[in-house]
């Protein structure tokens, strides 16, 4: 072989190489993406559910969104401000940003997107976080007014909800809504295969810059194990994860990485205080003291999570060993039961949804031989997730334990179990004075120093009160190849980062 | 012939019953569409929320106008609408079909070019070594539940060999037949070898008996060939029983397979069923079990059918 030979036999090769390296690279523009669980539904105002909030969350922009640290940063608007009465909130939109659809995003889009929430013909849940809203004004295209009848910090944190986006004023009047994805997000939806596949490609005129990536390729994989086995193939780059049990193996792969982040929904076992023997505070009691929190999250859920009290957003969470009764302490419960009159127990039914969160089923488990300690027996009830839904709405249990959302702020989160007119009293069953005067107090008042103040009062009453027995926060999982970059999870479950992913 | 028409003339009420039973079955259950959409959040609708929300999913009305307005639509081919989807209920069913079909088919080759050799093999060295040997197999076979076959397949395939059929989407066979085969074969597999069992259980049975039987000692004593004897002269009677016992395993197969798609992704009629009946999606789960129902009949009336084909003895009343 000449020299000049093997020359140009070794550029061929490298430029083969290259050439294939190239070629990868462009294939791997596009995120391919799996999780368990699809979207429901294409109504940003319509759909609650957690997965179909992630595929939702990717077209729809809302005014003002949150980042990792949960701080409220701009959205569809750059810049807001309260008035000094705190009964006005004004917003100024981003003059880049622009629909899907070509059009640009106006105040009249903004006013038409809340006044389709607050209409009730729309069904929208998250109305109810916007019932101190009196008019929403549009006094030029770049500018949103909203008039409160009364000071209300936490609506603004409402409105960096997915369920608050803002959708075209001419998709409303066409009722399109739910049937064509037309947002301003980093992504528009090119196809949908309900439960099985959905299409993304990036969204040129986003406002917030270019994305990492050309497209996102998304297959609905049921089985977490099949997803780990196609992420271990290679086959897909990204993948939402439940299951801490499949979370939890993704360490052992050398070619992939685990994120994780401490999320704000809250394990807990609500206690039905309209119920006897739970209406005695002391019985409650009892049972805060019986159960160790630790063991529970350690059996149930691999010691994947935090012990929490009642509040879980970090800025205004109490630390959870000032709470009450926060260590177990088993010779205390069964005092309290004794005291209440209650020496030899009681039995209970506890009612939990299969599969949802997939610990459900070991959380009961372990509570229901913690608290056999205390003379307490607890009957397990396992149903399905819609028909846990039914009983749990109308608190038709006596002890539930349930994995409930997390909210960035205290009062948007608790408004609806504590306060006496909260929606949810049905379920929790329990009004009182002081809980009410807190959280009117926190939700009046604008300091953030002064807020947290307040709902460290509020955590510490709760704690006490045990109308339910807090457990702990999870993690939101989520796998990927490590060539994929830039993911920031966030405490929300949140995937809006991928906007900003790119692979390497 | 008027043996068919009478059948096919018994169709209508059975689809009716089962309409019927269905209808009220998942409406019974506990929750609704609008539970099943917002969760736990549906607690802070207020009723005249919840009332626009039942009128979108068509639950305002009482149940028997509800049904009365979906069986008047049948008649015009209209099994309404999909609210999961947002398409016509009978668009999505016959989308997801063809995987279906596909997959019992396959499913169905499989079982039985494993099965029946192995019983007339185990059948033919009855209680010897190697009869043992299958009918241990049989039993495992049997009794391994599908998923533990398919997670193990999986497991073995990607951390073993680093190789996976694409997962998640459907390549129909005339898109792309390779694809589509790579896609389907592991399935198929899993499916085939549980059935795969309970056919060479009846093949070998059913040919034991049959070689027992005086017309094959006619036969074996007039000089016959082993061979002619166990193919031609046995088998045709002892394949009676597989054939009904196939018929049934298909028609269950074409109301879709929930356990391997879950496991493989694949969107069959399996999965839209279940998905359908989490989402309280009414429309879709009532025209997909008349769908599976309509199936089950046909697959009914071609096993009975070919009863008289195998078995000149058996005579379809009404002939």
């Amino acid at each position: 072989m000449t020299s000049k030979f093997k020359y140009f036999l070794g550029a061929t090769t490298a430029v083969m190489i290259g050439l294939s390296a190239v070629a990868g690279h462009a294939d791997a523009a596009t995120l391919r993406m799996a999780w368990a669980q699809d979207a429901t539904g294409l109504d940003p105002h319509k759909q609650t559910a957690f997965s179909s909030l992630r595929l939702l969350e990717l077209i729809y922009e809302p005014l003002v969104r949150l980042d990792a640290d949960l701080k409220i940063i701009p959205g569809v608007a750059t810049a807001w401000e309260f008035s000094t009465d705190g009964k006005q909130l004004t917003f100024k939109l981003d003059p880049k940003a622009k629909f899907q659809n070509g059009a640009a995003v106006t105040s009249a889009d903004v006013k038409a997107s809340f006044e389709r929430i607050l209409d009730e013909k729309t069904g929208a849940a998250n109305r109810a976080n916007y019932l101190s809203i009196e008019s929403i004004e549009a006094p030029d295209a770049g500018t949103v007014v909203f008039k409160l009848k009364q000071p209300d910090a936490p609506i603004l944190t409402a409105m960096t909800d997915t369920n608050s986006s803002i959708v075209p004023a001419s998709e409303i009047a066409a009722g399109t809504i739910g049937t064509q994805a037309v947002g301003s997000g980093p992504f528009k939806l090119e196809k949908w295969d309900p439960n099985s596949k959905a299409a993304l490609v990036a969204n040129k005129d986003w406002a917030g810059g270019a994305t990492g990536v050309d497209g996102i390729e998304i297959s609905v994989l049921p089985d977490e194990t099949a997803i780990l086995a196609a992420m271990r193939t290679g086959q897909i780059d990204f993948a939402l994860l439940n299951d801490p049990l499949i979370a939890t193996l993704v360490p052992n792969e050398p070619k992939l990485q685990l994120n994780r982040a401490p999320l704000l929904a809250y394990h807990v076992l609500q206690l039905n205080p309209a119920r006897k023997p739970m209406n005695e505070l002391a019985v409650r009691q009892a049972i805060s003291c019986a159960v160790d929190r630790k063991a529970v999250l350690d059996t149930a859920s691999l010691g994947e999570g935090q012990v929490t009290g009642p509040i879980t957003a970090p800025f205004f969470a109490s630390d959870p060993n000032s709470l009450f009764c926060y260590k177990q302490d088993v010779e205390k419960a069964k005092k309290l039961m004794a005291d209440a009159g209650f020496a030899d127990g009681f039995s209970a039914t506890v009612i939990a949804a299969t599969g949802e969160p997939p610990t459900a089923a070991a959380e009961a488990q372990v509570l229901q031989s913690q608290l056999a300690e205390i003379g307490v027996k607890l009957d397990i009830k396992m149903m399905e997730l819609n028909v846990y839904v039914d009983t749990w709405l109308k608190g038709d249990f006596d002890m539930a334990v349930a994995l409930n959302g997390g909210r960035p702020d205290p009062y948007t989160m608790y408004n609806r179990y504590w306060t006496k007119n909260g929606n949810l009293q049905k379920v929790s069953n329990f009004a009182d004075d002081t809980l009410d005067k807190l959280l009117q107090d926190g939700r009046a008042e604008t300091d953030p120093e002064k807020r947290k103040v307040i709902f460290a009062e509020f955590d510490k009453q709760l704690a006490e009160k045990a109308p339910w027995i807090w457990l702990y926060t999870g993690y939101g999982y989520t796998a990927q190849q490590k060539n994929v970059q830039g993911f920031v999870p966030m405490p929300t479950g949140s995937l809006v980062s991928l906007g900003k992913v790119t692979i390497q | 012939m008027s043996y068919v028409i009478r059948r096919l003339r018994a169709f209508p009420l059975v689809l009716i019953g089962v309409s019927i039973i269905v209808f009220i079955a998942i409406r019974l259950v506990p929750g609704d569409s609008i539970t099943a959409m917002l969760g736990t959040e549906a607690g802070l609708l207020t009723p005249q929320q919840r009332d626009s929300l039942a009128i979108y999913f068509g639950i305002d009305q009482p149940w028997p106008v509800q049904y009365w307005r979906w069986f008047t639509g049948l008649f015009s081919g209209d099994l309404g609408i999909s609210v999961t989807y947002g398409k016509p209920v009978l668009s999505v069913i016959l989308e997801r079909f063809p995987l279906t079909l596909e997959l019992a088919l396959l499913a169905m080759l499989i079982a039985l070019s494993i099965g029946v050799p192995a019983g007339i093999f185990a059948a033919t060295r009855n209680e010897r070594p190697a009869d043992l040997g299958v009918r241990i197999a049989a039993m495992i076979g049997q009794s391994t539940p599908s998923f533990v076959v398919g997670l193990v397949i999986i497991y073995i395939l990607s951390a073993g060999f680093g190789v996976l059929p694409t997962m998640g989407a459907f390549t129909p066979f005339w898109q792309d037949p390779l694809q589509n085969l790579g896609q389907m074969i592991l399935p198929a597999i899993t499916l085939g070898c549980a059935f795969a069992s309970s056919v060479t259980r009846v093949t070998r049975s059913a040919m034991l008996d049959v070689l027992s039987d005086d017309y094959v000692r006619t036969a074996r004593s007039k000089g016959a060939s082993e061979r002619s004897v166990v193919w031609r002269h046995a088998l045709p009677n002892a394949l009676v029983p597989v054939v009904t016992l196939s018929g049934i395993e298909f028609g269950y197969l074409l109301g879709g397979a929930v356990i391997v798609e879950q496991i493989y992704a694949l969107p069959g009629l399996g999965r839209m069923v279940l998905e359908a009946i989490l989402q309280r999606d009414y429309a879709l789960v009532q025209g997909a079990v008349l769908f599976i129902a309509l199936n089950f009949m046909i697959v009914n009336l071609l096993v009975d059918l070919a009863y008289a084909a195998l078995d000149p003895r058996i005579r379809l009343e009404g002939r």
